[in-house]
């Protein structure tokens, strides 16, 4: 199998990808409701209460600086929840009769997932669009130069890539289409528990520890320097080492589950 | 065995799922550029042998050469030399036409810039044209079915596997899906085919071999094998119900079917034999007598003592 063959064919299940989400935009459309909706309930419903209690405002925060506040973890919801639709995708692929002829053909076979890790990260990136469109339209201002918003679609972008390679492989390892709409869950809620919705001193110590180790928070932090033209710290390294360290488990374990020859 | 003109050699082929076994030692050799039919009924292991040789599954016993190559050691270049068309179709639904074909074409590695040519001369040939471009999922089963073959064909394989191409479809579909199978075969290609239609394989393969409960009960032309079945039958139809019962119980051998009040005499094939079959009637309760040679219906009950399955009557032989 050549580089220049192996190329083509992910071009080509790219392109295969790109026309299920045009044909099929409803599901797009409900992944990006989703962050969204969170948006505005935080934001309208919570905002001015949690913003009075952000630290460094003299309680005098309000609902504008809690708008700056949760815009990183927003955009991290809206990568997760792309990333849980892309499990549902790959399961429902995994049960159509087309992939049993992928698999008779001499094509570079993990091809068939880099088509929806690569779909899904396009789709991320409009799904990011929208909402940073929205976020603006809220009224979100900062300091952050064009160098900064750029970085912070980089970071988000290849987090969409760590976590499309995890959720393909769910998708892969699900029985059912059911069950890949679930394992994944957890992504969606994980940005809770983090420096996403709140500032994790407000936790008590246990929920403090998890909230400041887990591999949201580094990248929350990042984005949020980033988008608010703050000078990001060693935050960025450990996020970008968070992000490499999924995206080689992912990548490894679905090509494991898509290349073994089954037993029936 | 070890013709270097065989497309596919298969040697003391094994496969088992736990205690059941579903392949228990199976010897095919299938010539290039004929047409091989695996005849039997469902669960007989057709599929299995099909997707162990189209290297979907692995086998636990046997020497396996495909296109000249080892299956276990070199599935790519398996894969490279067969095209594959299931039972169950597959296509991406949510596609077009156009789009699916044009899907194989880049994965089959055509030259890009012969890619919308090959792909409209298929569009044509296969009578879709006019379809290019609606979603798969809006196509009637023998347009899907016509779609998946020219999906496999688009590659060019020398060798192609048809798992039960026309179960489900209608006869003028099967008899279209016939006659792109002899074409193929007229340009040289090898052909795989299983089915559980008779006349199917009678009317496509040059060499049948009876699969039944993992095994190769016979094997040979169809001429070979209606050979094992001596004389054919005599059937007789009746124009009422008391006369068809009332001779079906005068010959022991016999098979009545009551909704034609047609009775089917074994015979061996004899002037002696007829002549006490006829001798047998009453003249004015026969509405027809036909002599028939053994049929392959004759020969896979035989051979497997089940009566095979009719395309029309599938659920009369479960």
């Amino acid at each position: 199998m050549s580089t220049a063959h192996a190329v083509r064919d992910a071009a080509t299940m790219l392109r295969r990808n790109l026309l299920h989400i045009r044909r099929y935009p409803s599901l797009s459309i409900m992944l990006v409701a989703q962050p969204i909706l969170f948006l505005l309930l935080f934001v309208y419903v919570f905002g001015g209460t949690l913003g009075a209690g952000l630290p460094g405002q003299g309680g005098l925060g309000g609902r504008d600086a809690y708008l700056v506040f949760i815009t990183p973890g927003i955009l991290i919801m809206t990568v997760a929840s792309v990333a849980l639709g892309t499990a549902i995708a790959t399961a429902t692929d995994m049960t159509t009769g087309i992939i049993a002829r992928f698999r008779t053909m001499n094509i570079a076979r993990v091809s068939v997932l880099t088509g929806h890790v690569l779909g899904a990260v396009i789709k991320t990136a409009c799904s990011l669009a929208v909402v940073t469109a929205v976020v603006l339209l809220l009224g979100f201002r900062s300091d952050a130069g064009p160098l900064g918003w750029l970085g912070a679609a980089a970071l988000l972008l290849l987090l969409a890539f760590a976590l499309t390679w995890l959720t393909v492989g769910m998708g892969l390892a699900a029985d059912s289409v059911e069950t890949a709409s679930n394992t994944p869950m957890f992504l969606v809620i994980l940005p809770f528990v983090s420096s996403g919705f709140v500032p994790t001193d407000a936790m008590p110590w246990g929920v403090r520890q998890f909230a400041d180790h887990q591999p949201f928070t580094p990248v929350i932090d990042s984005v949020r320097a980033l988008v608010t033209g703050a000078p990001t710290g060693s935050e960025l390294w450990l996020a970008i080492g968070w992000c490499l360290l999924i995206a080689l488990l992912g990548w490894l374990w679905s090509r494991r589950l898509f290349l073994r020859v089954p037993a029936k | 065995m070890s013709d270097r003109n065989n497309a596919i050699e298969v040697v003391g082929l094994r496969k088992a799922y736990g205690d059941h076994e579903v392949i228990a030692g199976v010897d095919l050799a299938v010539a290039e550029g004929t047409v091989y039919a695996l005849l039997g009924p469902n669960g007989a292991g057709k599929t299995t042998i099909v997707n162990i040789l189209a290297t979907l599954l692995t086998a636990d016993d046997g020497a396996l050469r495909v296109a000249g190559h080892d299956v276990r050691r070199e599935p790519e270049r398996v894969r490279a030399a067969i095209g594959v068309t299931g039972q169950f179709s597959a296509i991406d639904e949510k596609l077009t036409g156009r789009e699916n074909l044009r899907l194989m074409a880049d994965l089959a590695h055509l030259e890009r810039t012969a890619v919308p040519a090959a792909v409209a001369a298929m569009l044509e040939r296969f009578d879709l044209a006019a379809a290019a471009d609606r979603q798969a999922q809006t196509y009637s089963g023998g347009m899907k079915r016509r779609l998946d073959l020219a999906m496999t064909l688009i590659a060019r394989p020398r060798l192609i596997f048809l798992d039960e191409p026309t179960t489900g479809l209608d006869p003028r579909s099967r008899r279209e899906l016939w006659a792109i199978v002899r074409e193929q075969v007229a340009d040289g290609v090898t052909v795989l085919l299983t089915t559980q239609y008779l006349d199917e394989a009678d009317h496509l393969a040059d060499r049948i071999g009876v699969l039944d409960g993992g095994r190769l009960v016979a094997e040979g032309t169809a001429a070979e094998l209606k050979r094992r079945v001596p004389g054919g039958h005599v059937s007789i139809q009746f124009t009422d119900a008391a006369r068809l019962a009332a001779a079906a119980a005068a010959h022991a051998g016999a098979s009545a079917d009551a909704e034609a009040l047609t009775l089917q005499v074994p015979s061996d094939g004899s002037v002696a034999g007829l002549r006490r079959v006829l001798d047998a009637l009453d003249d004015d309760g026969v509405a027809a007598v036909t002599v028939a040679s053994a049929d392959l219906d004759d020969v896979f009950l035989a051979l497997t003592g089940r009566a095979a399955e009719a395309p029309a009557a599938e659920e009369a032989a479960a």
